[in-house]
């Protein structure tokens, strides 16, 4: 089984909607992840159902017990964060302060802390209406992605993968440069950069390049938007060219990405004769260099 | 007063309208751009000048005394965070996962992790005109957003306080680094646009600033794309529309090459200059 | 020499998992002995962050002189194996540990960073 990864530094550049299109022509042989979990649209185009649901837990929160709490103010004192405040003759903690690090649950000479595991979202595997299944999670507000969030959602994908017996999984990365997206690339086969012809898009890919340079994964990428800026497009194929990035392709500025979204389908469902070539050769592409 | 712009996600036009806001804003009043979102700023690729001031960030880290050490391994399973392990007869705290909060460094009962300040990041200013910009960009290899977005908007306290008008670009997302951004304003502009992405992303974002209490409204980017769900969410929602800002692919043209719009496009100068009245009224 | 496999299984024909860090198993072989013993790591999945440490400094204490696993480790976890004298191999993911093992004596197996 191979996992093929999809990432771009910033948001906006057309990664979900790229994601789609492979899941369309390849739905009977994958299982989607998304691990992009902060902003996770691609729901929005499959139309998850029958979801199984589990609830997410990660990190911890201090809660004091105002029946144990004699007021020394220890807590307070030794916070860093600021997140314990006086409340009707004890203390409280404010909880979207609370970094979970313990350290008043240490101190607190009275036991009255207790570290509560905090429920930070939903996590659901869900059919979809092209029939692959999808791995998907639902973050609390405030609430942090994590590696252990993203691990979770692709070791998910794998289990499916293998009861299914699907040979592949496509997992919508997490953007940034931080701990989701590390673990979205562990484990990866295959990397695609979806960038956009703008300098911000240029930028931002060789800041992600060089994770995965770091975790020596191949990769390849394909340009969206590239007739926007010319120049630029250019200098992204000769900076794919240095880096021994595959350059899967280019695609032009194109109204069926918005189109297509806004009518909940894939851009293939939108304009069938002019997208679905594109992606079953990209699809054909990614296999054959797998 | 001090103002967020933020969206539920990346990509909605958050620094575009962030930077050509400033601008337009400094034409004539003291203004104050931050760009904070430190793992990808971007805000610098628009706003050029020739000279920039450095300025350091460092935070404290436990840097740990071999000497003094005698290698109980408490600081281990006090550590929620995994930051620090142990090697042998080493003891190895990483940087990235430290959260500073103080408990090995205060609890080791050998005082054998005492707390050192390191560097963090950077904030990159430069001075326009009326216009004041900073940009701060973490140390590579870290990750945690949210300290060096504290201490940025300290610095802009200290050195900036004077301005008439403070506007954050802030992190995308609603995850911690957007909260430590935005909690500390006075008003928040959502920016999205009108696709069921947008739509369900600025959901999100709204619940966020309500959650935190903060008065807020939302500009609407890339008008005529998508479907009208996103305005009919609005009105449910009794939340104010400041402004639309029309599709235009010469926009998306202008921007890529990093040039300032709202000169060379009347329809989104007028969208800024619905923005700066609101502004305006509001102080 | 003792050699270490990141594994998603606990015997020779269990596969070489790609995961540094939040590798299911860490299978440690010693030639001499001819021995090879599972550890199972799977408690991993509840770290949230810095996973990768944690497994580094658990490969410390197996104290092996040869490690092969499939995507290399993430930076924290390899400046801290960087302290260690132990070669890396990579790129072995999807072979079984049999094969890893004997892609390694025929010096077939990419060396990490």
């Amino acid at each position: 089984m191979k996992e093929i990864v999809i990432i771009s530094g910033k948001g906006g550049t057309g990664k979900s909607s790229i994601c789609a299109a492979l899941a369309y022509v390849a739905k009977e042989e994958l299982v989607v992840a998304d691990c992009d979990v902060d902003a996770a649209d691609l729901h929005l185009i499959l139309n998850p159902k029958n979801s199984e649901v589990q609830d997410f837990y990660s990190g911890v929160l201090a809660e004091i017990d105002p029946d144990k709490c004699i007021a020394c103010g220890l807590c307070q004192q030794i916070c860093r964060f600021a997140a314990i405040e006086p409340h009707e003759k004890t203390y409280r903690v404010i909880d979207l302060e609370c970094e979970g690090c313990g350290y008043c649950y240490y101190v607190c000479p009275q036991d009255a802390i207790t570290l509560i595991d905090q429920n930070v979202g939903k996590f659901l595997i869900s059919d979809t209406r092209y029939g692959c299944t999808l791995v998907h999670a639902h973050l609390g507000i405030g609430a942090d992605n994590s590696g252990k969030l993203v691990a979770k959602v692709k070791s998910e994908a794998k289990t499916r993968a293998k009861t299914e017996q699907k040979a592949y999984i496509l997992a919508d990365g997490s953007p940034g440069i931080g701990c989701p997206v590390i673990a979205s690339l562990a484990g990866a086969d295959y990397v695609i950069l979806v960038t956009e012809s703008s300098k911000s898009g240029l930028s931002d890919l060789k800041r992600v390049q060089e994770l995965v340079t770091k975790f020596q994964i191949p990769s390849a990428c394909i340009v969206n938007k590239a007739d926007i800026n010319p120049g630029v497009t250019s200098d992204i194929h000769k900076y794919l060219a240095k880096n021994k990035i595959h350059h899967m392709g280019d695609i032009p500025y194109a109204e069926d990405f918005h189109k297509a979204i806004a009518m909940g389908r894939c851009l293939i469902e939108e304009n069938e004769t002019r997208w679905l070539p594109i992606f079953s050769e990209y699809w054909h592409d990614i296999k054959e260099k797998i | 007063m001090r103002i967020a712009i933020a969206s539920g996600k990346g990509g909605t036009g958050k620094t575009f309208l962030a930077v050509n806001l400033a601008l337009k804003a400094a034409e004539t009043q003291t203004t104050l751009l931050m760009d904070l979102d430190v793992e990808e700023p971007n805000g610098g690729i628009f706003i050029q000048a020739d000279a920039a001031d450095v300025h350091k960030v460092t935070r404290a880290i436990p840097i740990w005394d071999p000497g003094a050490c005698n290698l109980c391994g408490k600081c281990i399973s006090w550590c929620k965070f995994n930051a620090i392990i142990k090697l042998g007869e080493m003891i190895l705290v990483m940087p990235p996962l430290c959260h500073s909060c103080y408990a090995c460094s205060e609890l080791c009962p050998m005082q054998a992790l005492p707390m050192e300040q390191q560097s963090l990041g950077e904030i990159r200013h430069l001075k326009l005109g009326k216009l004041d910009f900073t940009e701060s960009k973490l140390d590579i290899g870290l990750e945690q957003s949210s300290p060096l977005i504290e201490r940025t908007l300290e610095f802009a306290d200290e050195h900036f306080g004077d301005k008439e008008l403070q506007l954050l670009d802030s992190p995308p997302g609603t995850a911690c680094a957007m909260v430590s951004a935005v909690k500390t304003v006075d008003y928040v502009i959502l920016i999205s646009e009108p696709t069921p992405f947008g739509l369900f992303d600025l959901n999100l974002a709204v619940e966020t600033v309500r959650q935190l209490g903060l008065p807020f409204s939302v500009v609407i980017n890339r008008d005529g794309i998508g479907n009208n769900d996103i305005y009919k969410y609005l009105e449910k929602e009794k939340i104010q529309l400041l402004a639309k800002i029309p599709h235009q692919r010469e926009i998306a043209e202008m921007y890529s090459r990093g040039e300032i719009i709202y000169q060379q496009v009347p329809a989104v100068d007028e969208a800024l200059n619905q923005i700066l009245s609101k502004i305006r009224s509001l102080s | 020499m003792r050699i270490i496999f990141t594994s998603t299984g606990e015997g020779w024909d269990a596969k070489i998992d790609p995961r540094f860090g939040r590798t299911d198993y860490i299978l440690v072989y010693d030639e001499e002995k001819d021995e090879l013993v599972a550890h199972d790591n799977r408690e991993i999945m509840e770290v949230a962050h810095g996973a990768g440490p944690k497994t580094a400094q658990k490969i410390h204490e197996f104290k092996a002189d040869v490690l092969i696993t499939g995507n290399g480790p993430g930076g924290n976890a390899a400046g801290i194996l960087k302290t260690m004298p132990l070669k890396i191999f990579i790129r072995a993911g999807g072979m079984s540990i049999r094969e890893a093992y004997e892609a390694y004596k025929d010096d077939a197996l990419e060396p990490g960073a």
